[in-house]
């Protein structure tokens, strides 16, 4: 078990330097991939934003940027499925299929070298959001955390496109296919709206959609969310200032926990389930 | 020790209602040569995917390098090199990287996959577009690196599948020299091809497969024999020349004359070789025919092929696509 582990590692390393070589050779993906959520940070923040209130006297910008973070590492998810659908159609896979090595390893590979492009995306828009308003107003710690969740949770959600990436018959369709799991899930949260604003039903589904989680928890690392202790709601009512009616779930009150529980969750499920249809689909 | 590398008995595999294979057995010998021959859709690459652990076959069974492939495919992929028609490379690597990466996915280690990389781009001429990336290679050249993949980690056996499919003529030149090579320095090797030249030229056995079934088996001169000898060809100019043709040639055939209208052409199967051409041309020449083409033709393998399966060995009009179905 150890062994096999340490060759899906050693090998999945191998496979993710051919990725990120092709990274490099080709960068007109990467400059798609850091030109989208800059597009969503300017149309959020400039167009929507003035009609979005978050309540509490935070600037929309502010609450934001958070919301895009998730969005983004989410979408970029996409990425990894069109790359592995790709790869399963490229006459290397045959070469990978005849060769000793270990079967979860382009598996592996695909999803480390896709964090790089969430590295990126992530540092691309905290420089537009800093420059749009945004702040961090938490601790280093808090802040690093903060990214170190982003990052975990779209490695994890790596793995879902992957298993979608096996299933598609060619790229091309992952795109469409990853649109039905994906909007829902970055729409249906607290990503670009407050929760409260939700109709009941769709507001029970938000509490517990891991997206709002981990932007709830970026909020809360990066302390973008109104704090209220200690100020009269009536007297900023009185002002015209919104006060948002926080949300009594247990996913929106612990935020990191909950987060961490769907990362463990959806690799619990997905590795193996990817795994096994790459061998399947390898043996066809 | 099993002296028979490549053993398999019986083998079967359906993609839906088609029948790839059926019931294909075949023995590979230490150090020799197999070349399954067949049209496009016979069932040669499916075979070869069964062999080399990409594809898991319906019924029969098979060991490779005496190991079972269904039991222990991770071991038998250990000992392989498998070199397919779709040339296995990745194109945004360099030449040198995709070596390098095989190595390393052979568990070579860093020093030795760098060092076989180069012996091998060295070994196959590929020493200048070493450092290239593979997408700005020639069809030739990309098959020459993917060959030099399978050879990476010294397989026991290799496997080619159609090894020069798509080749321009210099580029299967070529890639023969490199096979013939290899086959000197006593690799045990499976090959398929739909060109009878090659099998021909490379192989010790060669077992003709049609609709998945094995037809005929044995060196390419057993196979010659089997459909019988030499005979002359003689193209006439008109029309009013066949029957006097004919006539001539039937009395010096070893059988029957073989008449294509249409081609002004005639085909007659002779013994006595070359001494036979000369009677044969002087008499026509008595008779006034006008010839306008003429030769003495050693039966080849399409021959063959032609006599066992009632059709030409012609590749498809799908050139590649066939065998390999997804």
């Amino acid at each position: 078990m150890m062994k096999r582990l340490a060759y899906s590692v050693a090998d999945g390393a191998v496979v993710a330097k051919r990725n990120v070589i092709k990274i490099k050779r080709v960068p007109d993906v990467l400059v798609w991939v850091l030109m989208s959520p800059i597009m969503f940070v300017l149309l959020f923040a400039y167009v929507f934003g003035g009609a979005i209130d978050p309540g509490g006297g935070i600037n929309y910008r502010e609450f934001l940027i958070a919301g895009i973070f998730t969005q983004t590492v989410v979408f970029g998810a996409t990425f990894t499925g069109a790359g592995m659908a790709e790869d399963m159609q490229k006459g290397i896979i045959d070469r990978f299929r005849s060769l000793p090595m270990s079967r979860s390893a382009v598996l592996v590979g695909r999803t480390v070298s896709d964090v790089i492009y969430n590295v990126l995306s992530v540092a691309i828009m905290a420089l537009t959001g800093l420059i749009i308003g945004w702040a961090i107003r938490g601790t280093f710690v808090d802040a690093v955390t903060a990214f170190a969740l982003l990052l975990l949770f779209s490695y994890a959600f790596s793995w879902v496109m992957a298993y979608v990436g096996l299933l598609v018959p060619s790229p091309d369709v992952i795109n469409n296919a990853s649109f039905m799991v994906i909007m829902p899930l970055t729409f249906v949260s607290n990503a670009f709206v407050p929760i409260d604003t939700f109709p009941g039903p769709l507001q029970r589904f938000a509490e517990w959609n891991p997206v709002s989680a981990v932007t709830q928890a970026s909020r809360q690392l990066f302390g973008n969310l109104p704090d209220l202790t200690g100020v009269d709601a009536a007297v900023l009512q009185a002002q015209g200032v919104r006060i948002p009616t926080p949300s009594d779930a247990w996913s929106m009150q612990h935020p990191v926990a909950y987060s961490l529980i769907w990362v463990v969750i959806i690799l619990a499920v997905f590795v193996p389930l990817s795994v096994r249809q790459y061998k399947r689909t390898a043996r066809r | 020790m099993n002296d028979e590398v490549i053993r398999a008995r019986g083998l079967v595999k359906h993609y839906g209602s088609i029948r790839a294979l059926d019931g294909l057995d075949l023995a590979v010998p230490r150090g020799t040569v197999l070349a399954l021959l067949g049209p496009n859709g016979a069932g040669k690459t499916t075979a070869v995917r069964i062999l080399t652990t990409l594809l898991e076959a319906d019924a029969g069974s098979a060991a490779v390098a005496g190991i079972d492939i269904r039991t222990n495919p991770k071991r038998v992929r250990e000992r392989i090199g498998l070199s397919g028609q779709y040339a296995a490379v990745d194109e945004y690597l360099t030449g040198y990287e995709n070596l390098d990466m095989i190595g390393r996915l052979y568990r070579l280690g860093r020093q030795r996959s760098r060092s076989r990389a180069r012996e091998l781009l060295e070994r196959f001429g590929l020493r200048e577009a070493g450092d290239r990336p593979v997408r700005t290679y020639s069809g030739g050249m990309r098959r020459r690196l993917d060959l030099a993949g399978a050879l990476v980690a010294q397989p026991d056996v290799l496997f080619l599948d159609e090894p020069t499919t798509g080749l321009d003529p210099r580029g299967r030149t070529d890639m023969w020299d490199v096979i013939r090579e290899l086959i000197r320095g006593g690799t045990t090797l499976l090959l398929t091809t739909q060109y009878m030249e090659e099998a021909d030229r490379l192989a010790d056995n060669i077992v003709v497969i049609d609709c998945g079934r094995a037809i005929a088996e044995g060196t390419a001169d057993a196979l010659k024999t089997q459909v019988g000898g030499e005979r002359i060809d003689v193209t006439v100019e008109t029309m009013a020349d066949l029957p006097r043709a004919d006539a001539i040639l039937a009395e010096l055939a070893a059988g029957e004359v073989l008449v294509n209208e249409h081609a002004r052409s005639l085909t007659a199967p002779v013994s006595g070789g070359a001494i036979t051409l000369i009677r044969a041309l002087r008499r026509l020449d008595a008779a006034e025919v006008r010839v306008l083409d003429v030769g003495l033709r050693r039966p080849t393998l399409d021959d063959v092929f032609l006599a066992l399966t009632g059709h030409f060995a012609e590749p498809a009009a799908d050139e590649t696509g066939g065998d390999r179905l997804q």
